[in-house]
This record gives C-alpha cells, structure tokens and sequence, in this order.
C-alpha cells in the first residue's frame, strides 16, 4: 500500500471547517483525505464552535497524496446530497459524507440502495434541510421600517431562526424574488443585507434588531381569521405543515388558538343563521301537512297565521302550483278558497278540467302580510322566502309525482325552478323537470283580478289558452 | 352607510372567496425581478406561507373583486337572494394589498375572483384590469389566478391568460342536472365551451412559442376546475368519470373538489347534512390514483361500493386490492413498476425506491420496512425472499384487519 509511505500508521486527523455551511472546503479536505487512504474512523470534523478540544493531540496537518493516487469518484448524486446535507446541524454530518465517500470508491454505485443505514441517513438529512429552506421560504416574515432619510427609502427587514446552516444558501432566493427592494434577514445564525444591488453578510442577530411589529399585520391577520372555514376544522393537517416551532415569528399565528376555539361556535351560527338543518324529507302528505305548522324557516312563519297543506289525490297527474295562502285560505285552512280561488275554479271549469282531480297547493305555505287596521294586507314572499320554502313543495311533488305541473305567477315559477323567469317569454310551452314530468307556467288568477276592461279580457285569454293547452297536454300524457 | 374601510372590505370579500379550494401556485413557468422594475418570483414549487386551521394550504391572496351578484346558484353564499354583507374593491385596491402582502412574504401572489356585477363581460374587465395594472404598471412577477367568467367575451378571457399564470372556470357541479338545479343561470354547455377555448389558447401560445422565442405565454400554469361534492346526488363513480371526461377533454392541469360546507344564508334546496369531509379526501385520492399510479377511471369505479361512492373507512387503493385480491401477493423483487404502484401501502417513492435497491439486493421484509412507511399494511400483498403472505389475503376480516382504528380527535392543546 503506497499510503502507508504518507499516512502515520495510527494517526488521528483533525479537520476544522471555517465555517459550518462550507461544502467546498469539506470537499477538498475529504479528497485529499481519501487519496491519502484516511480511513473514516481516523478523522475527526470539526465545525466553528464544535468540541474540537477534545481532539487536542489529533493531527492537524493534512496528509499530502501520493502523486499516483487515484481521482476520486463521487456521482452526481452523491455531490448534490453531501452540498445540501452538509447545511445541517447534525454535528455528525462531515463524518457521514466522509464514510459514504469513502465507501462509494469500492461500491460506486452504492447511492442507489436505499436500504443501506448510511445512504438512508444522507436522505434524511437532505429532506431536513430541503424542509427548512422550503419553510423559510414560506414563514420569513418582513417588517417595514421606514427610514427619515428620504435616500434610503423603505427597508424591510425579517427575523427568523432556522433550524440548520441554511441562511446563506438561501440568499439566492430572496434576491431574485425581492430584487428591487431594500431588505435584511436577520439570523441567530447571521444575517443577510440586500440593498438591490449587493449581498452582504453580518454577524448573529438577536430578535429585538428587527422590528417589533408592521401596521400591515392587522390586514394580515383579518385576512387569516377570513379565510379560514370554521366547517372544516383539521387541526392536524395545519400542525403537520406549520409546527409550532414556527409560530413565535408568524403575526397570523396568534389568532390560532381563538379561531379554534371559536369554530364549532361559528359553523353551528353559520347553520343556524343560514336555518339549514332540515331533517329526512317526510314521507307522506300527513307528515309535511304536521311539519309544515311547526315550520319557522323563514320570517313568515313566525307571523300570526296557519301553514295552508295542499290539496288533492295523492296520485294526481295534474299539481296547480300557487303563491301563497291569503287571507281567506288562511282562516279555512285550504288553498284557493278566495277570490282568486273561485276566478280559478270558474276558468278550469270553462276549459274542461276537474279541480277535484287536481293537486292543488302553494309555493309557500303561510300568508305573508301586513297588518293595516283591522286588515292584512297581502304581500308578495322574497326570492328568499320562496327558496326556503321549495324544501315542502319539493317534498309533496316527490309524494304526489304528478306528470305536469302548472305554476301560476312568478312566485310558483319561482318554486319550481329556483330562478325568477318572466312569464310572458315562458308561458305557452312546457320546461322539463329533473324527474321527467313538465313544468307549465301562467299567470296567476289574482293577477286578473287585479285588470280591468280591455286588459282583463286579453289576460282571461291568454289565461284560458294556457289551460287549454294543459289540457290537451294531459290528454296525450294519460 | 359609512364607507366601508379596507379591512371590513377584507373581511367580506376574503370570508367570500373561501369556499374556493385551489390555492395553488406551483407548476408555472420560472421567472424572477433581476432586471426588473417590480418584484415577484416563480421557481416551480409552489410555496405555502401559512396554514390555517382547517388545514388549508394559503399560498395566495384569495378574494374576491366584489360579492355582488346577480346570479342565484344556491349553494354560493353569494347568491343574489342572500342576505350576507356587500363589498366591493377597486381594481387599484386589490393591487395595492397584492403587493403589500407580497413585500412581506405573506403570499405567492394573487387569486383573484368575483361576483358578476353588471354584466359577465364588465365584471370580467375588471378582473383583467386588475391584472394588468399588477403586471404592467409594477412589473409584478409573482404568481395570478384569474378566474374566468364563462359567458363573458373570449376576448376578454384571452387577455386574462396573457396576464395570469392559471386560469379557471369552475363546472360547480358533477352532474347537469344538477347545475340546472342549483346554478339556475349557469349552462353546463357554456361552461365546457368557454373550457374549450381556453384549452385551445393554450395549445396555440404552446405552440407559437416554439416556433417564435418571444411569442407571448398564456397561462404558463394551466387551467383547472372545481367541483363541489355533496350538493347534489352525483355518486363518486359520477365525479371520477366526469373529472377524467375534463382531465382528457380540456388537458386541465387539476380537479378540484370542494366538499359542501354549510354556508351562511343558505338555500333550502340544497342537502340537508354536509358531507363527510373524508369524502373529499377520498376522491383526491382517487385522483391522485389516476394521475401518477396509472389507474383508469374504470379501476376507481370498479373500487366503488353498490352504492356508487368510494368507501370512507379506507381509501381506494387498498378498496381496490380488496377486490381483486387474486392480483396479489406481488413479488417485490421481480413485480413490474405498474404492478408495485397497485400495492396498498407503496406510494410512487416507496416504489422508486424498491425499483433502485433490488439491483443491490435481493429484498427482505426488513428491507421493504426500511422503505415504506406502514409495513403493516404493505405485507399482506406482497412476498419477499422471506415473506408470504400464505392465507391473509384470503381472510374474510381483512379489511377490518387493515382499516386504520379510529380514533378521538385530540383537543387542541394551545
């Protein structure tokens, strides 16, 4: 073995780093060292502020090489894992890097075996590592510092604690991101000053050289606590991601503990507020007729009056489809019972159609008013009003499963399709229903009511023509 | 009323845009400040500045430009008939918190949304706008989610791709019944037309730049979509194929799903519980199966229950090998690659990783253990130069065997 001419049988080397991220320096040192057939256990790696007292009487020159030594082989592999593995502050690290060299010049292709203990271990460093740079990334958080000297302009400046060597690699980062803006990162580990146009390193910092606080925090944070949905509370997932270790430093992070606290709160007042906890639809006509009078979903319920059910064969092919209960149908308890109820027996009857083997009912079950006096006065039911209350009608057409359905006016069109549409450009035609049946659309009878002369007349009209059209409809349905 | 501060702005538009799942920023092309006038960087990963505690991912600046709007799709807490509290933003507004965030790295950028106010074709002017001023006037390089407003001009659309990294349209809803049902204003057709579009500026600016250095990029990052799950009756088999039928169609980059979350104010045609939130995880994982472990559509669906839903108690890979447990054992020192991915337990790393030892070594138990992460749930389906399985893959109880215990959520500990 021509080592043995340059090595001391025995000796114990000492290798200082100049500092603890310095790849470069530890490559030349371990080639050096391999050529000169050190083996791993002969060397002790020590980094600025290690135990290097401990190796007191190790040696502390380097061996020189032999001049027929041969290169070193290390694949890119191995090159690209030792530069980042090295930025971790397992003090053990150049001693590892070192052993995996030294081993890769027998077994080249060593890297690939990831059941090995050592290469295992080199992986697992660079994932650290690659973790801390990736959330330093993330969680530095820069603090405006607005200077007096107009010159100098906007300064922001950051304070973080990684967890490893990492400041330095990861200036590039910063650079290219916040390129035109003046900004320091201040480290227990060093610092580093860019004022858009030069890098420049300084020593350890402490957390009270950067700034207490920043007036934009406050949007910060409201925009935190926004964004967060109390309905999907997964504490685990967010503490997995963003450990606590981390926190200290993140304004936002402050607001955790209250928001989950708060949050089951939140989701049941965001349920409650928005009344959406129907339970399993009813299954009958009995049951919606009992629900329906205990139903306070929306403000009309919670009026002085009585839920109207609907009326018919349970195995009607025709459902008529309302507004809403008015003032006599409330008292009766049944729907179309008014003014408007007998303008409609009166027409269906002059077309030909039996009321009686009709489902008669509403889009909303209670009579919305106002009280004037002695009166209640009728008032049309807000979209919202209608939407909440498709839930019963909903129910009944999933009971009643009629083949066509005819909605009068625009709150029954309303009731059926969830959208506003314009009476005139639907009417005369069927629109197709999500379970096969059709939805046809007229005027409501007290919309007559409301006409005089000439007007009434072309309405009664248009009104008889849709009812016809029904008819026939059904006919070819049956 | 008193004008409303940029806070309570924040507030409303921000609580507005959460219903929205992506907060992607990753997958678009480099590009930095050096040389620039502005600030901004992109390097391909997408970074995640903070965590909030529903486990979400906040990357971006999410809001909206105004929650006004004139449409009425029930399950968005922004319908025109809910009474939730309106706000709007200047376009100038948005790009002074955009870049106020991003001077102190609180985000990659800016996913911008909004409520149709007016018209589609001026609410989308405004969004652009908002853009173009980021871009143009402050030479911003971060990142830009637009999302897209289907029946607006496709020439407004276009400049929004000129300007963002990615663009979206949500389709809202697996099904079109189910869009005629709770999106009342929306046309499906509409929908995947405006899709179609923006694929096929996608494919041309591609293809303009290889042929002209300078070409201008559109959405170097793609486009995707978001489906929320639970509304409406569509079954897991439904969403896997619709989302395969997109991902095929319209070369979109990423599905969504966004589980129903009660909102505020809500409609009473919409479902009555909320989904499991493990559903949406389920179909994520579904997806991930089709993207990167070379799973069909029809292998997810094959893993389905009678009911046309994936089981929630444990996820599809191992519903799968479940149901064809005569694929296994595989022999992890000579199985394919394909086969390995079908393993339950084997992620793509994992499978590298057996892929790269097994030159070395003839694989042991402990060996594949040093590998993966449960060797548990791994060693009924495969064998080794020590192992095999012998009767466990034919054991009736296996699935109870294998599905993970449930457990008490732990109280937060502050």
């Amino acid at each position: 073995m021509t080592a043995l001419q340059h090595v001391k049988l025995g000796t114990y080397y000492v290798v200082h780093l100049p500092e603890p991220d310095d790849f470069d320096f530890w490559r030349e040192r371990a080639r050096a060292l391999v050529q000169s057939d050190v083996p791993p256990d002969r060397i002790a790696w020590v980094e600025p502020g290690g135990s290097g007292d401990l190796f007191a009487h190790g040696e502390r020159r380097m061996p020189v090489p032999p001049m027929d030594a041969k290169p070193v082989r290390a694949n890119r592999r191995f090159v690209s894992l030792a530069r980042n593995a090295i930025l971790h502050s397992d003090p053990e690290r150049f001693a590892l890097l070192y052993r995996l060299l030294w081993r890769l010049q027998s077994s080249p292709r060593m890297m690939e075996d990831k059941a090995d203990s050592d290469v295992r271990r080199v992986e697992e460093l660079d994932k650290n590592v690659r973790r801390d740079s990736h959330k330093m990334h993330a969680f530095v958080r820069f603090r405006l510092v607005e200077s007096e000297d107009e010159e100098v302009g906007e300064h922001y400046v950051a304070w973080f604690e990684p967890e490893h060597h990492i400041l330095r690699a990861n200036a590039g980062f910063f650079m290219r991101r916040f390129s035109n803006m003046r900004w320091s990162i201040l480290t227990p580990r060093g610092s580093l000053h860019w004022d858009g146009e030069t890098m420049s390193e300084g020593p350890p910092a402490e957390r009270h050289d950067a700034p207490g606080g920043d007036p934009m925090e406050d949007l910060w944070r409201t925009y935190y606590a926004s964004i967060f949905n109390p309905a999907r509370l997964k504490i685990g997932a967010m503490l997995k991601e963003m450990p606590k270790k981390y926190w200290k430093n993140m304004p936002e992070a402050s607001l955790i503990p209250e928001l989950v606290a708060g949050a089951q709160g939140r989701e049941a007042k965001m349920v409650e507020k928005g009344a959406l906890e129907f339970e399993e639809r009813p299954d009958t006509l009995a049951a919606i007729d009992k629900a329906i009078h205990a139903c306070r979903k929306c403000p009309i319920g919670s009026l002085d009056n009585h839920a109207v059910m609907g009326e018919g064969p349970q195995d009607a092919a025709l459902m008529i489809v309302g507004e809403q209960p008015g003032d006599q149908e409330d008292q009766i308890g049944r729907p179309f019972v008014g003014p408007a109820g007998q303008l409609l027996d009166a027409h269906l009857e002059k077309t030909g159609i039996d009321r009686r083997a009709a489902y008669v009912t509403n889009a909303v079950k209670h009579f919305k008013y106002v009280q004037r006096g002695k009166r209640r006065l009728h008032q049309n039911p807000g979209a919202k009003e209608i939407d909440t209350c498709r839930w019963w009608i909903e129910s009944e057409r999933a009971i009643v499963k009629p083949k066509l359905v005819l909605a009068m006016g625009a709150s029954a069109a309303r009731g059926m399709l969830g959208k506003t549409v314009s009476i005139s450009k639907v009417r005369g035609s069927p629109i197709p229903l999500e379970d096969g049946s059709e939805l046809w659309v007229t005027a409501h009878p007290s919309y007559l009511l409301r006409l005089e002369g000439s007007a009434r007349e072309e309405q009664a009209r248009l009104f008889d023509a849709d009812l016809a059209a029904v008819k026939t409809r059904l006919e070819e349905l049956a | 009323m008193a004008a409303q501060t940029i806070l309570q702005k924040l507030e409303i538009l921000a609580d507005a845009a959460k219903y929205d799942a992506s907060c992607a920023s990753s997958g678009t092309a480099k590009k930095n400040s050096l040389g620039g006038k502005g600030i901004g960087s992109t390097e391909g990963m997408g970074i995640c500045h903070a965590y909030a505690p529903d486990g979400r991912c906040i990357s971006l600046l999410k809001i909206l430009l105004t929650n006004h709007c004139v449409f009425d799709c029930h399950y968005c807490v922004n319908r025109k008939s809910s009474n939730v509290a309106r706000a709007r933003f200047s376009p100038q507004e948005v790009v002074d918190l955009t870049l106020a965030f991003y001077r102190r790295n609180y985000i990659e950028g800016l996913f911008l949304s909004s409520g149709i106010v007016k018209n589609s074709n001026h609410t989308m002017e405004q969004i652009v706008e908002v853009a173009r001023i980021l871009r143009e006037e402050h030479d911003f390089r971060g990142y830009i989610h637009l999302k897209t407003i289907p029946e607006a001009d496709a020439e407004i659309v276009h400049q929004a791709g000129l300007y963002a990294d990615r663009v979206s349209i949500n389709v809202e809803l697996p099904t079109d019944s189910g869009l005629t049902r709770l999106a009342p204003d929306k046309d499906a057709r509409q929908i995947e037309g405006a899709m179609g579009k923006v694929k096929s500026d996608l494919v041309e600016a591609k293809d303009a730049r290889k042929r002209f250095r300078h070409a201008p990029r559109f959405a170097p990052a793609g486009q995707s979509t978001q489906m929320i799950v639970g509304a409406d009756a569509a079954t897991d088999a439904d969403i896997v194929g619709k989302a395969s039928r997109l991902y095929d169609n319209f070369r979109l980059r990423r599905v969504y799903y966004s589980a129903f979350s009660p909102i505020p104010d809500a409609s009473a045609v919409l479902p009555l519980k909320r989904p499991p939130l493990i559903r949406e995880h389920r179909l994520y994982q579904s997806d991930w199966l089709m993207r990167f472990y070379g799973y069909k559509p029809s292998d997810v669906m094959q893993a389905t229950e009678a009911d046309g839903n994936l089981p929630l108690d444990i996820d599809p890979k191992l519903a799968w090998a479940l149901k064809f447990r005569e694929a296994f054992p595989i022999d992890v020192n000579r199985a394919s690659k394909e086969q390995l991915l079908r393993v339950p337990g084997l992620g793509v790393k994992a499978v590298g990783k057996i892929l790269a030892s097994r030159r070395h070594r003839a694989l042991r138990l402990d060996d594949v253990a040093l590998l993966t992460q449960s060797i548990t749930k791994v060693r009924p389906f495969i064998c080794t130069v020590d192992w095999r399985p012998v009767t466990l893959t034919d054991r009736a109880d296996l699935r109870s065997l294998l599905a993970p215990k449930s457990e008490q959520l732990e109280l937060f500990a502050a």
